[in-house]
């Protein structure tokens, strides 16, 4: 398979603390993978190593075919940095043609992508404002419109809406699809979960420097379904026995909730807790939002 | 083309926060003063330097000439520190640098292209206002200090080792570590100066050493008294040492080792940038 990123036990370490553990990943070319996790969980350092921006402590990654730290591969890479810093000294549109000379593009070439990617963010009206006196939200657009002045194959947006409006977010998530749509792959840093929903086609979990699931969106939005029974008199070991059906069991008092891949297990679930004593009162099979998957990947521990 | 791409950047950067003509308007102030004060000494003692007595007029418009390159020399480096300390330690703590270094273009380009662009702008000033004090006291009086191409080139190569110096601790330190850092160490070369001349006029050896020694720490202000050796009047030379003038003169192999030492500061700058996390 042509792949866009592969990671191969990934380890970053700043003094003693552990940025990125072991982290191995494949994204494929043309997917829009999302990286999600709680703040602080390594996702900007994983980006900073494949852009070459933060050399790793051990381990590897190879990037469109490369290795990391390649010139050439950063002439095929577009990247839309945290926090949006950059010069705030010069016009939008002198910010946009530093971008295009540092991609050896041709002046008149720049002179037609400049206004065309100005338009596509909204901001053509805005090309002789001083990025100093931008909002958040265009100085986002102008990010973006940076990290796309070399219609690159391959896009890192680091936390792209972190506290955006609507709008903001919405020109994103458009920006998003039409790149995926031009067959770019798109690398999505963010702790937001609507955001990736609605955007990836892959998302990873990430919690404290390692990745701790891996999931194709769609079957997991359309697939999995999570289950909440009501029940007393059930012994720890029947709850135990239940991991023959389900990856993943939550007993609670008289609440229990499991993960299963379809409908079809139910009814054996059912007879196999009546015939181990169980008094069962309710199930309710839902469909698994990627919020309750989050918080059952990540969990609900306050120190993220 | 990257290197000029950011070299560009770095003028452009200069002049839209306002260095470029704060710079020049001051230093327009400052050679306006000098030219007035050359004038008004030269009309209330019209005999130190009227042209009769050749030894005493160049005496007498050397002195001042002296000065006020001393104080050129001194404002050179405080500008070269000021105005280049921030340009690689900010853009790290600031996050810009980051949209720069994903672009197709190497870590070491991005430092020689902000190198060339203060090295320009340094030179630039350096002959507007050395120059400018040379202009000045030729227009009024006639008097060409000796040796002047030396002179101003000794000055300018005393900028760009602080300037490689100042990039060097840049590439490692926060902005104003790296401010801190190269005038403590220019302070060293001050007063390793100073101790290497009273040494030279007490025939004292070891305080002789002791201030050479600090010039090999660092040899920014043995370029200072060099140029200035080469520059004043030969009166004066004879005389010995006032704080605008040098006694004890630097040698031509210290003005190699200071070549070599900024030569050798650029390379680390330039392996440390390179090599650290941004």
């Amino acid at each position: 398979m042509d792949l866009a990123i592969q990671t191969n036990k990934l380890r970053k370490t700043y003094g003693r603390k552990a940025a990125v553990r072991g982290l191995t990943l494949e994204v494929r070319r043309g997917e829009v993978f999302g990286f999600l996790g709680p703040n602080g969980a390594g996702k900007t350092t994983l980006i900073k190593i494949l852009l070459g921006l933060a050399a790793p402590s051990s381990g590897s990654a190879e990037v469109l075919g490369r290795p990391i730290g390649d010139a050439t591969v950063r002439a095929k890479i577009g990247f839309l940095p945290e926090h949006f810093r950059f010069h705030d000294w010069l016009t939008a549109e002198e910010f946009l043609r530093l971008h295009g000379r540092l991609h050896k593009m041709e002046p008149w070439r720049l002179k037609e992508r400049a206004p065309k990617l100005l338009d596509l963010v909204g901001l053509r009206a805005h090309r002789n404002k001083k990025l100093r006196e931008f909002s958040k939200g265009m100085l986002q657009r102008i990010g973006l419109a940076q990290a796309l002045i070399n219609d690159p194959e391959l896009i890192f947006l680091d936390e792209p809406t972190s506290g955006l409006d609507p709008l903001g977010r919405r020109l994103v998530r458009d920006i998003i699809q039409d790149q995926r749509a031009r067959g770019a792959t798109v690398f999505l840093n963010s702790h937001l979960l609507s955001e990736i929903e609605i955007t990836c086609d892959r998302v990873a979990f990430i919690k404290h420097g390692e990745m701790i699931e891996l999931r194709e969106l769609q079957s997991l939005i359309e697939g999995q379904i999570t289950v909440e029974l009501r029940c007393k008199n059930h012994s720890p070991e029947t709850i135990e026995g239940l991991s023959q059906w389900s990856s993943y069991v939550r007993a609670g008092g008289e609440s229990l909730t499991l993960n299963l891949p379809d409908e079809t297990a139910l009814p054996e679930i059912t007879r196999y807790l009546i015939a181990r004593g169980a008094d069962v009162y309710s199930i309710t099979p839902q469909r698994l939002s990627l919020e309750e998957l989050f918080i059952q990947i990540i969990g609900t521990d306050a120190e993220l | 083309m990257s290197v000029w791409t950011i070299t560009g950047l770095t003028f452009k950067e200069a002049a839209r926060r306002k260095i470029l003509w704060a710079a020049f308007l001051l230093g327009l102030a400052f050679l306006a003063l000098y030219g007035l004060g050359l004038y008004t000494l030269m009309k209330s003692d019209p005999q130190s330097f009227s042209e009769v007595n050749q030894l005493i007029r160049n005496q007498a418009l050397g002195a001042p000439l002296v000065m006020a390159l001393y104080a050129v020399n001194y404002l050179t480096v405080i500008m070269t520190v000021l105005t280049s300390s921030d340009t690689i330690a900010g853009e790290i703590t600031s996050g810009t640098i980051q949209s720069i270094v994903t672009k197709p273009i190497e870590r070491r380009e991005i430092l020689i292209g902000k190198w060339l662009g203060f090295a320009g702008m340094l030179t630039v000033y350096l002959l507007m206002m050395a120059g400018g004090i040379l202009c000045e006291t030729y227009l009024l009086s006639g008097y060409v200090a000796p040796n002047i191409a030396q002179g101003l080139s000794l000055m300018w190569v005393e900028s760009l080792l602080l300037l490689s110096i100042t990039f060097l601790f840049g590439a490692s330190f926060s902005t104003l570590a790296t401010g801190v850092i190269t005038f403590g160490l220019q302070g060293i070369a001050f007063i390793g100066g100073w101790i290497e001349q009273f040494g030279d006029m007490i025939h004292n050896q070891a305080a002789v050493k002791l201030g050479i020694a600090a010039s090999l720490v660092m040899p920014s202000e043995s370029l200072w008294r060099r140029a200035v050796y080469e520059m004043q009047s030969p009166i004066v030379k004879a005389v010995g040492m006032s704080p605008f003038s040098s006694a004890s003169t630097p040698s031509q192999t210290m003005v190699i080792y200071a070549i070599i030492y900024g030569a050798v500061a650029f390379c680390l700058a330039g392996r440390r940038f390179g090599r650290r996390d941004l």
